[in-house]
């Protein structure tokens, strides 16, 4: 498979109150045509900035180091003309559809204003807007290209959003956190909707969640962030079940089980770190029941450790063992 | 629309009516008796005072005094004036002229100046929104008297670019005489217009769908004009109408300064006399013009706004 995306040694820093603070440390990815990769970590750990570093969408002021390479071409230096021809080839799905859709405008003059820029006629656009939102299970849609973002529910609203984007006819979507908007059966639709397409048309998908199920059931490879930083890339299947990285498997272990019944829920000790706070040696160590002495000394690199890729000094020792070794620090703190 | 332009209709009536009232009431509390004008300080033989008051029935009580006035101006009838002795009807037509063309003028440089500076300061940071800010933030300390005063004495008494007072013979003249006043007029609401109108387009620049809009690959003027420029409109528009609606009121103080004949100045001295008929009038036109301007910014709102439905009760 060759690599459609590759993000290689990304480092971003951004303006914060007069300071520039590093809010992507080193990342480095790679989704193949048709591939469908998970980030996952919590918020502030860098998921959502990795996908604006690719669409190009960093805040102003912004400075950025290593590359994002599409098909070969490096994104980073484009020009304003490439850099439209590319984000035409690279679509987004943002988290909240209502604030994301233009509220004075139409839906279908949103859906086709990217086709009539291309020199499709009205009617042929109008038309074609139509079919995408039968594409995504939206049976009236001449009637809803005349009404309004407030007219249309949430969920209707980000299936508008995928069917808009399948009108570009992308081979990358970089979708942030498509379904935490919506309400819970309407998240299984639209991302039953969006796994089904992509797999249609061969798109290669960057899913950006928190939900590592939710990963694991729609993506081939997961890639966890934390601080910032890549720690680990994995398989999605054997993510929590062999994690490599004992943040991963600490996010595992924190999951509540509806088959077991706990009087109180597991929890990372500490509190999640910004990629500017972390500490120089690894990130995760002042949180990490498995740290020793040398984790604080220098951080570690993302290593190859079988099929996967892991940012852990241990990773090799621990393989296996890491569950234990939390339900072990779980209980010496309880 | 239909509906509510004729539901817009009815409250002006409703509005005018109430005005009409406070403004009858609350000069006949005032001090001072419209007859010493008339009579010029002289004291006339009383009967000649109770045939001046029978005329223009100061000898009725105040609600009678109001019905005259009201059914004679249900007949397009606004009484006379007794200063000047002329009706308030023709008084008005000469005068109001003047007014009209100087809040007109006074409003196209606040459309032109304001929300085009506005809109550069917000699309462009730096050294073009430095200026426009301080600028923006002097003007809009100044009142229109104090601008009138400074304008005069600079551009019109040391420099004589512009004539100081009157209003000119029409045309370029008019145009000419009108500049400074209208400057006056124009200057304070000009900034504050500029002003929201640069945070509105800077709030629609940070907005999430302007930024979806980049990521789909339009091309940035389009993003600008379709996505930043059409929504900021919206709060532009609401201030731009009221501040426009607040010049006809405000142009009375710049018409007294350049020596303008025109409604303002007119209402003033007829306020000072106590000339009952002229007062009125003019307040009304004055009232009526204020809620028609904003009866067509509401409108101008629903259009530019789909999620506000005009006349809207909750659905």
């Amino acid at each position: 498979m060759s690599a459609l995306l590759e993000i290689d040694g990304l480092t971003a820093r951004l303006q914060v109150e007069g300071e520039l603070r590093t809010v992507l440390h080193d990342v480095s990815l790679t989704i193949g045509a048709g591939e469908a990769l998970g980030l996952v970590g919590e918020s502030g750990s860098g998921k959502s900035m990795t996908a604006r570093a690719v669409g190009r969408l960093l805040p102003r002021g912004a400075q950025t180091s290593g590359a994002v390479r599409f098909d070969g071409r490096d994104v980073l230096t484009l020009g304003p003309a490439d850099l439209r021809r590319y984000r035409g080839e690279v679509a987004m799905i943002f988290q909240d559809p209502r604030a994301h859709v233009n509220p004075v405008r139409r839906i279908g003059d949103f859906m086709t204003e990217t086709l009539r820029l291309q020199g499709v006629t009205g009617a042929d656009a109008a038309k074609r807007a139509a079919g995408a939102l039968r594409d995504v299970g939206i049976d009236d849609g001449e009637r809803r290209l005349d009404q309004y973002p407030h007219e249309l529910s949430g969920g209707l609203l980000q299936r508008v959003m995928i069917a808009t984007m399948l009108l570009g006819e992308p081979r990358l979507v970089l979708a942030d956190e498509p379904t935490t908007a919506l309400d819970v059966t309407t998240q299984a639709e639209v991302m039953a909707i969006l796994d089904e397409l992509r797999h249609e048309r061969g798109m290669a998908l960057l899913f950006i969640t928190h939900d590592l199920e939710l990963a694991a059931a729609v993506c081939d490879r997961t890639a966890v962030m934390y601080a910032g930083q890549i720690v680990e890339t994995r398989a999605a299947s054997l993510l929590d079940r062999d994690p490599l990285h004992p943040y991963t498997a600490a996010l595992a272990a924190a999951r509540p089980d509806v088959a077991v019944s706990a009087r109180r829920l597991a929890a990372i000790p500490g509190r999640p770190v910004s990629a500017f706070e972390a500490p120089a040696g690894c990130a995760f160590a002042p949180r990490c029941v498995c740290v020793q002495e040398r984790c604080r000394e220098a951080r570690p690199p993302l290593d190859r450790l079988d099929d996967g890729q892991v940012r852990c000094r241990r990773a090799q020792e621990l393989r296996g063992r890491m569950a234990a070794a939390i339900r072990e620090g779980e209980a010496s703190r309880a | 629309m239909l509906r509510f332009v004729a539901r817009r209709l009815a409250m002006l009536v409703l509005t005018l009516l109430v005005a009409s009232f406070a403004i009858y009431a609350s000069l006949s509390v005032a001090p001072g008796d419209p007859l010493s004008v008339l009579t010029g300080g002289r004291t006339l033989p009383p009967e000649a005072l109770a045939v001046l008051r029978a005329r223009y029935h100061l000898n009725e009580p105040l609600p009678a005094q109001y019905w005259h006035w009201l059914t004679g101006a249900l007949h397009g009838d606004l009484g006379s004036s007794i200063a000047l002795r002329e009706s308030v009807n023709t008084l008005i037509g000469e005068r109001a002229g003047v007014t009209f063309e100087l809040v007109a003028y006074a409003s196209i440089l606040i459309l032109l100046l304001g929300i085009g500076s506005g809109i550069l300061a917000g699309l462009r940071r730096g050294a073009v929104d430095s200026t426009v800010i301080a600028g923006t933030t002097v003007f809009a300390a100044i009142p229109s008297f104090v601008a009138a005063i400074v304008l005069i004495s600079v551009f019109a008494v040391k420099l004589g670019w512009f004539p100081a007072l009157g209003a000119g013979t029409g045309g370029v003249d008019r145009l000419w005489h009108l500049t400074l006043p209208a400057i006056a007029l124009a200057l304070s609401a000009l900034a504050i217009v500029a002003r929201v109108t640069r945070v509105s387009v800077r709030e629609e620049l940070g907005r999430e769908h302007v930024q979806t809009a980049i990521s789909r690959g339009l091309p940035q003027h389009l993003v600008i004009r379709r996505h930043v420029l059409r929504n900021a409109a919206i709060p532009i528009t609401t201030v731009t109408g009221i501040t426009i609606a607040s010049l006809i009121a405000l142009s009375a103080v710049v018409e007294r300064a350049f020596s303008l004949n025109g409604l303002g100045s007119a209402l003033v001295s007829a306020a000072a006399s106590k000339d009952f008929a002229v007062v009125q009038g003019i307040a009304l036109i004055l009232v009526a013009a204020f809620v028609i301007t904003n009866t067509i910014v509401d409108l101008l709102y629903a259009f530019l706004d789909p999620r506000v439905a005009l006349g809207s009760r909750a659905e």
